[in-house]
This record gives structure tokens, sequence and C-alpha cells, in this order.
């Protein structure tokens, strides 16, 4: 049995889907203890409601204008607080882009460990444990950690959740005591705009390679990226070569995805791409070089021209998604 | 100012990564160790914003075995001034925790105004020492930068966030930061940089000169790793055949009833 806190992030004034899945596999490995979610904001409105259905018996809601923004200290400071408070002896996280900049800091503070970007998590000898993925996917290991509390921030979509019994969801407001100023001011916030889903949460997603030709035909994805609810990414090829924005690599200095589904189109299969996606369920392969070691790693493969093959995929999803 | 980068020794990715035997590790053996790709992007900011300043000295920090040097020399090569090296036996096995604990209370010996580092090392992936050295010295951080404007006594970087958004930041100096790709392009060490780069000072601390004996090593690590094993084989796959448009037909009926992905 073990108490945990699920700090769960919010996006656009609701909890995003990590939440749910950490706060299912929380309730799994809680074994009768209790199942915390911990929400930070200026302004959560309504965002703490219907978390009990998630699974969570509590949730802590802590609200302060100098949350307004990610600003790394005064995150960590209102997390370490929020979780010295409720004594948990387990925080999970998501390994997001803000959870892997937020958590070793909020960890720090309370001089506790954080088994970092975990793949599973489960019940060992000594209370809950994590396995990690080192070197580039070229090894795995078991992750324990020796704190009060053991901190496990977990790649998206690690685990599939189904039915949560539910806990209470009593909501609590929580003061966090915060200065005035960290020395970190965010004074504009780029967007390349629409609602774009983040590449390392999104649960499909369609890449392609230097073999798209040009940042034009990188437009042969969107459709089915949008049938599919899916987002799009790109290999370090196409980037360099300047296909596709930086944000979309997939790879060894790009992005670490883990998807439901990933469609790897005109892409060779290089170990640096691997890095970035080999732990994704399901692998499609399109390419039209048979050698390509992509086939190796791909659970269903077509061997194919992508400019062939896209246009009819596009028309199949359309067909069987569209109703 | 003096000007303070964090350096990872990390094995080459083409390297073949061995289980050393009872899983406890990895091999050493056949490994080409390099400078952690991202930490060269570190070496060339902190280089550049001397050249910017006409003034300070950049100094490189590394924790690990008496191998880590090599990686420092080649950083002092690029231009560094001098290394601090901590490689003493009480250092081994430190974990990320104990790592930043160690270069944090190095920093402050030094009395460092500003550093460096990689957005993560290549090897673990923990992406979590910068972070933790902001914390322990009470500095803002800002990771994953491919912006960086110094403004004296602060900086205004960018920092992509996810799904297309860019976050815009003005970070008080002194001050933690963590490079990404897009930054800068690391210049190469010339062969006069090698050369000077070979009498360049390199101090060396023991764990009880930084104070932190009870922070660093296997023994005090927070976080433990074990049972290494090689990531299990992909069931082979299915490659489609017939007609193009029938494989896509299928592939899409198989993604829905098979592997219900869709």
């Amino acid at each position: 049995m073990a108490d945990i806190l699920v700090f769960c992030e919010v996006a656009g004034g609701k909890v995003k889907g990590t939440a749910r899945e950490l706060l299912g596999k929380a309730k799994e490995l809680a074994d009768g203890g209790d199942v915390t979610a911990c929400l930070l904001g200026s302004d959560l409105g309504d965002a703490a409601d219907g978390l009990g259905e998630l699974g969570a018996d509590t949730v802590i809601k802590v609200e302060h204008d100098a949350l307004a923004s990610y600003v790394p200290g005064a995150w960590a400071a209102a997390l370490s607080q929020a979780i010295e408070d409720n004594n948990p002896d387990v925080v999970l996280g998501a390994a997001s882009v803000l959870g892997k900049d937020l958590l070793p800091r909020a960890a720090a503070l309370l001089e506790a460990g954080v088994a970092a970007d975990c793949t599973d998590l489960r019940e060992g000898d000594d209370g809950i444990e994590g396995t990690r993925s080192l070197y580039s996917g070229k090894a795995l290991a078991t992750v324990s950690v020796n704190s009060e509390p053991k901190f496990f921030s977990i790649r998206p979509n690690s685990f599939v959740i189904g039915d949560v019994e539910a806990g209470d969801g009593d909501v609590e407001d929580f003061e966090a005591d915060l200065e005035d100023d960290y020395g970190y001011e965010v004074v504009e916030v780029e967007s390349s705009g629409g609602d774009v889903i983040d590449l390392t949460e999104a649960t499909r997603i369609i890449s392609g390679g230097r073999s798209l030709k040009s940042l034009e035909n990188f437009g042969l994805f969107d459709e089915p990226a949008r049938l599919m609810g899916g987002a799009i990414g790109a290999s370090r090829a196409a980037v360099d070569a300047g296909y596709a924005t930086h944000s979309m690599q997939v790879g060894q200095t790009g992005k670490v995805v883990n998807p439901q589904l990933y469609i790897a189109a005109g892409i060779s299969g290089a170990i640096q791409h691997l890095a970035g996606m080999r732990t994704s369920k399901v692998i499609v392969a399109i390419n039209k070089d048979a050698d390509a070691p992509i086939f190796q790693h791909a659970t269903y493969g077509i061997v194919g021209d992508l400019f062939e093959v896209m246009p009819m995929l596009t028309e199949e999803l359309a067909k069987v998604l569209s109703d | 100012m003096k000007i303070g980068v964090l350096l990872k020794q990390v094995p080459d990715t083409e390297s073949k990564i061995r289980i050393a035997g009872g899983g406890d590790g990895i091999e050493d053996g056949d490994i080409k160790w390099i400078i952690n790709p991202y930490d060269e992007y570190a070496v060339e900011e902190a280089i550049r914003l001397k050249e910017k300043l006409g003034e300070g000295e950049v100094i490189i920090l590394s924790l690990g075995p008496a191998r880590t040097l090599d990686a420092a020399r080649t950083a002092l090569a690029m231009g560094g001034d001098r290394a601090v090296i901590l490689d003493e036996d009480a250092f081994q096995g430190s974990d990320a925790y104990g790592t930043a604990k160690a270069l944090a209370a190095a920093i402050e010996k030094e009395e460092i105004g500003i550093v460096f580092g990689g957005r993560q090392a290549i090897d673990l992936d923990n992406n979590q020492v910068p972070q933790i050295v902001g914390g322990l010295l009470g500095w803002p951080h800002a990771t994953w930068i491919n912006s960086f404007e110094f403004e004296g006594d602060s900086a205004t970087v960018k920092r992509p966030v996810g799904g297309g958004s860019v976050d815009v930041v003005k970070v008080s100096i002194p001050a933690v930061f963590t490079c990404s790709k897009g930054l800068n392009e690391p210049r190469y060490a010339s062969l006069p940089g090698i050369m000077k780069a070979k009498r360049k000072p390199v101090t060396k601390y023991s764990a009880d000169d930084l104070g932190v004996s009870d922070d660093v090593g296997a023994d005090n690590a927070l976080t433990v790793l074990s049972d290494f094993t090689p990531p299990a084989a992909r069931p082979a796959g299915r490659i489609l055949q017939g007609e193009l448009s029938d494989q896509v037909a299928e592939l899409v009926k198989l993604l829905r009833e098979e592997a219900k992905v869709l």
C-alpha cells in the first residue's frame, strides 16, 4: 500500500491527457493507499472537478498569482510545499516538457530523488520501482528510489488505462508561500498558431524523412494526421534539409515520443531516429527501399513510394474514420 | 565574469552497448567516449559570451572517472580557459542529485556567475542535473534554450515548450541555462587550440574540499539503476503484399482490428 500524489498539468482549463493516465496507474499501484491529484496555476477554474472519476481521492488546488505562467523556481517551491504538506510515499508526474523541467528541481528542494522518464512502474521488493530506457534505447534498467518521497516521471502514453475505481475527488485548497520574484519572467509566448498536439504527448504520429523532398510535401500528412487526431513528426534529415521545423524532429537530438501508433513514411530508420521512437506500441514503415532498417522495427510494413501510398492511406482513413 | 560549463563524457551514439555480466551496468571496453553533443552547444555559447564581453574566464566543470579529462581537454581546445575535474573515487557512482550537489559546490567555490549545460546527456537521458544545480544555488534556470541574448544583469532566451509554442523569457543573472540544438554551431577545435589545451590548468577538488562527502558516490545515491538488460526484440513485423491499394486497405484494417490503435 502506498500514498501517491500525482502532479497533473492543466491546459485550456482542463487537466491534460497525461493526468488520466497517471491517476489511473496511481490508483492501481496505491493498492488501497490514497491517491491525490495536485494542480498548480493562478486560476484553475473548474479543472479540479471530476478528477474523482479518474481515481483521485483528494484533489489539491494550489492557486497563486506567481504561478500564472511557468516559472521554474515558483512552481518548484509551490509543488514541494504541497508535497511536504501531503506527505505521500510516491510522487508521479509526466515526463513532458514541463515535467522534465520542474520535477528535478521540486524534488531537490525535498532532498528527494527522481527516476526520470520511466516507461513502466510496478511494485518491487522495496516499494514502487520503474523501468528506464538508456543509451538511446540500447539498454533497459530497473530504477529504484531511496528517498521519501520517491519521485517518478513517466513517459507519456506508457500505460493503457481501462476502467478505474473512482475516488471521492474531494477538492482542497493549499496556500503556497511564494516570493514575488524568482528572476524568471515570461515576456512573450510565440505561437505557430493553431491547436497543435505536442509530439511528446501525441498518441498517433506520422513522420516523414528527406524523401518528402520539400516543405510543401509535408502537407501530405495534414489530412491523415487530422483524421487520426495525431501529430506530424520528422527525421533529422528532413529538418536539416529545411522541410520541417526542429520542434517536429523525432530522435536523439529532437523529441522522444511514445505513441500508440507511429507511421514512418520515407524514413530509413537510423539509430538516432530509433532512439526517439522505438518504444512506440505499433510502428508502421512505408518506404520504397525494402532493405531500409526501419522495416526491422516495424509492426507492419508497406514497400512502396510514399507519394503513392499516402493519398491512398488518406482516402482509406477518411472512409473508415469519418463516420 | 566567470562562465561555467557543465560537461559530461558519454558513449558515442554509434558505440555498441554491451551489458556487463551480472547486469549492473555496461561494459566500458569498446566504447568510444565523446563530449555529450548538447554540451558542445554549452561550450560554444560560453565562449561566445566571453568573446562578447571581451573579458572573463570559461571554466569547464565535469564529474566522472579519470577519462573525463579527455572530454574536458576537447572543450579547452575549443576555447575554454581551464577545467575543474571531480574524478576522485568518492564521486564515482553519484546519481543526478549527488552530481548536482558536487557541481553546485564547485560553482560556489569558483565564484562562477553564469552556467551553461546541455539540455540532457545522451547516455542516461536524466535531464536533471542543471535544474537541480539551479535549485541548490537558488538561481533561476531556463532549459532547452535555442536563443540567448545577454543583457548584463539579465538574459533573454527562447525555449520551445511544445505544441508549437515558444516561451520568450527574461532571466536574471546568475542563472543556469541548458542548451538545445539550434542555439549555435559549435566550433571545431583547431590544431593550435589542441596544442594549447594540453597546457591549460586543471583543478581537482575532493568531496571533502566541497563538503559533499555525504551526498556523492554510489552509497549516497537517491536513485539506483540495476538489472540492465538489452531491449526486448520486437516481434517480427509483417510486410504486406499484393496491390498497393489493397495493402493500404489491409493496413488500416489491421490497425483497427488487430492492433486496435485507430
